[in-house]
């Protein structure tokens, strides 16, 4: 049981909240203090779209604990519209086939459950873009 | 006990409206010839044709957040404005731990909210949104936030099963005049039925008996809706959409038959055929339905139902801010056409019917 961890990690895990560094403009997920690309504090939130596409994939089909059930899943490399690349499983694949530079969006999954009578963890997935007969 | 010559109906200090709606359907399908034909059913008389279901990572909490999103999307307001997260459902995650503060969070809407969860098997969400008429209305809040949804239970072999589905929307109630749909007034009527119930600690539903459906569902719909009308004095025909609680697609067409209204003011918001019966979800979302392709100075009336009994009429009216907030988030019937069909031992999978300890 980590609790403490995921409730730490929450707002950044359900919203996809990074950072946006004040000095250079770099914008950083996973959020950290120090910015990666000139090395002075970063400290101010940055909520992303969500919106990215997939950069690279694999499947997985030996999962770690706490994943058994989910398998096989897909995990990908996501880079999102805003710069950064993430891991992440993607989801609602159906039948669809995953490509790389196939876009995806961001959802708010079921990502663990600590047994029975654990605590059910959430956080970020993507998915398939939504088809939608009118464009916003 | 008085005798209300006119039906009390619930009406606001000041007049309140939806300013954002969202719906949420899975992507999986459950046929009901694949029901069928695992518990040798034949295929004859079937309610439904599909149901969505739910897949392995989702749940109440993982539907609402994202219906909640595209409520927001469409109500273009800073989600910390919001004073009440308000989650109607008879499947939430948590036995203890509110459904509505993950979705809070997830939304920015924590921490000067309200958060509670709803229940009253499928009208929760529809009693969400009357508590939420009454915290916008008398002017305890600016915006409040009510949600119905479901991830349905039914015994295997149960004539449930076959239309026990998952899905739901949420509706970001405010002041009428930032509204998509106003509120006219609404009514509530309840009273101690057994028709259908879940002890706790039960994973399936009991039902059925002597009180299923002319004392349930069609004696309550009934009820409300009269009462509603008359106190507000409407008529069937000043309707042009209509959305009741759908268990199945019969039971709505009766008894909006038996209440005066014509097929084409149903046809919109019965979804029940192609998503099943989505519990606390159900009304609602074939009210965004109606709301995706409903025109300034509709007027549509809903009435849910839940078990045990009651029904809760809600008349509202189209402004001229709908159309152009209609495409700001994914319509409902985008969801249902992104369709995957699956056969039913996946669907015993997604559900947690096997065993696997």
């Amino acid at each position: 049981m980590e609790a403490s961890r995921h409730w730490r990690l929450k707002q950044e895990r359900y919203t996809l909240m990074g950072e946006i560094c004040p000095h250079c403009e770099e914008k950083i997920f996973p959020p950290r203090d120090i910015c990666p690309a000139c090395g002075e504090n970063a400290r101010n939130l940055y909520k992303y779209s969500g919106r990215g596409e997939v950069y690279s994939f694999t499947t997985v089909y030996q999962a770690p604990a706490g994943y058994e059930e989910n398998a096989p899943y897909t995990i990908a490399l996501v880079r999102l519209e805003e710069g950064p690349m993430l891991t992440a499983q993607l989801t609602d694949l159906g039948d669809e086939t995953v490509e790389i530079g196939m876009p995806v969006e961001m959802v708010t999954r079921k990502l663990r459950s600590d047994g029975e009578r654990g605590m059910l963890v959430y956080g970020y997935k993507f998915r398939p873009q939504l088809a939608r007969t009118i464009s916003a | 006990m008085t005798d209300h010559k006119v039906p009390p109906i619930l009406k606001p200090i000041r007049d309140v409206g939806i300013v954002g709606y969202g719906a949420y359907i899975p992507r999986y399908r459950l046929p009901a010839s694949e029901v069928a034909r695992i518990w040798k059913a034949g295929s004859g008389g079937l309610l439904i044709e599909e149901k969505a279901v739910s897949g392995l990572d989702e749940d109440v909490i993982t539907m609402s957040i994202e219906a909640a999103r595209n409520a927001l999307a469409r109500a273009e307001i800073d989600p910390s404005e919001i004073r009440a997260v308000w989650v109607g459902s008879e499947s939430h995650p948590y036995a203890v731990k509110p459904t509505s503060t993950v979705v809070a969070e997830a939304i920015g809407a924590t921490p000067h909210t309200q958060a509670a969860d709803w229940e009253f098997a499928c009208k929760a969400g529809t009693e969400a949104i009357q508590a939420a008429i009454g915290f916008v209305g008398s002017e305890m809040a600016r915006f409040a936030l009510a949600i119905g949804m479901d991830t349905a239970q039914a015994r295997p072999g149960d004539p449930l099963e076959y239309t026990a589905g998952a899905g739901g929307a949420a509706f970001l109630l405010g002041p009428a005049e930032i509204s998509l749909a106003t509120i006219e007034s609404s009514y509530s009527f309840a009273t101690d039925t057994p028709d259908f119930f879940r002890r706790a600690n039960e994973k399936y539903p009991e039902h059925g008996e002597r009180f299923t459906g002319e004392p349930s569902y069609f004696k309550h719909i009934t009820s409300a809706a009269q009462a509603l009308m008359q106190a507000i004095e409407a008529s069937p025909s000043d309707y042009q959409h209509v959305v009741f609680h759908q268990p199945n697609t019969k039971f709505p067409q009766r008894v909006g038959r038996a209440l005066g209204f014509k097929p084409e003011q149903i046809e919109t918001g019965l979804l029940v055929p192609l998503i099943g019966n989505t519990y606390a979800g159900s009304a609602l979302v074939g009210l965004t339905a109606v709301l995706d392709v409903a025109e300034p100075g509709d007027r549509i009336l809903l009435v849910s139902y839940g078990s045990g009994a009651g029904s809760d009429a809600i008349s509202l009216r189209a402004t001229e801010l709908l159309p152009e907030r209609h495409n700001l988030a994914p319509q409902t019937q985008d969801y249902i056409a992104r369709r995957t069909e699956i056969d039913y031992a996946t669907y015993a999978r997604f559900r947690g019917k096997l065993t696997m300890k």
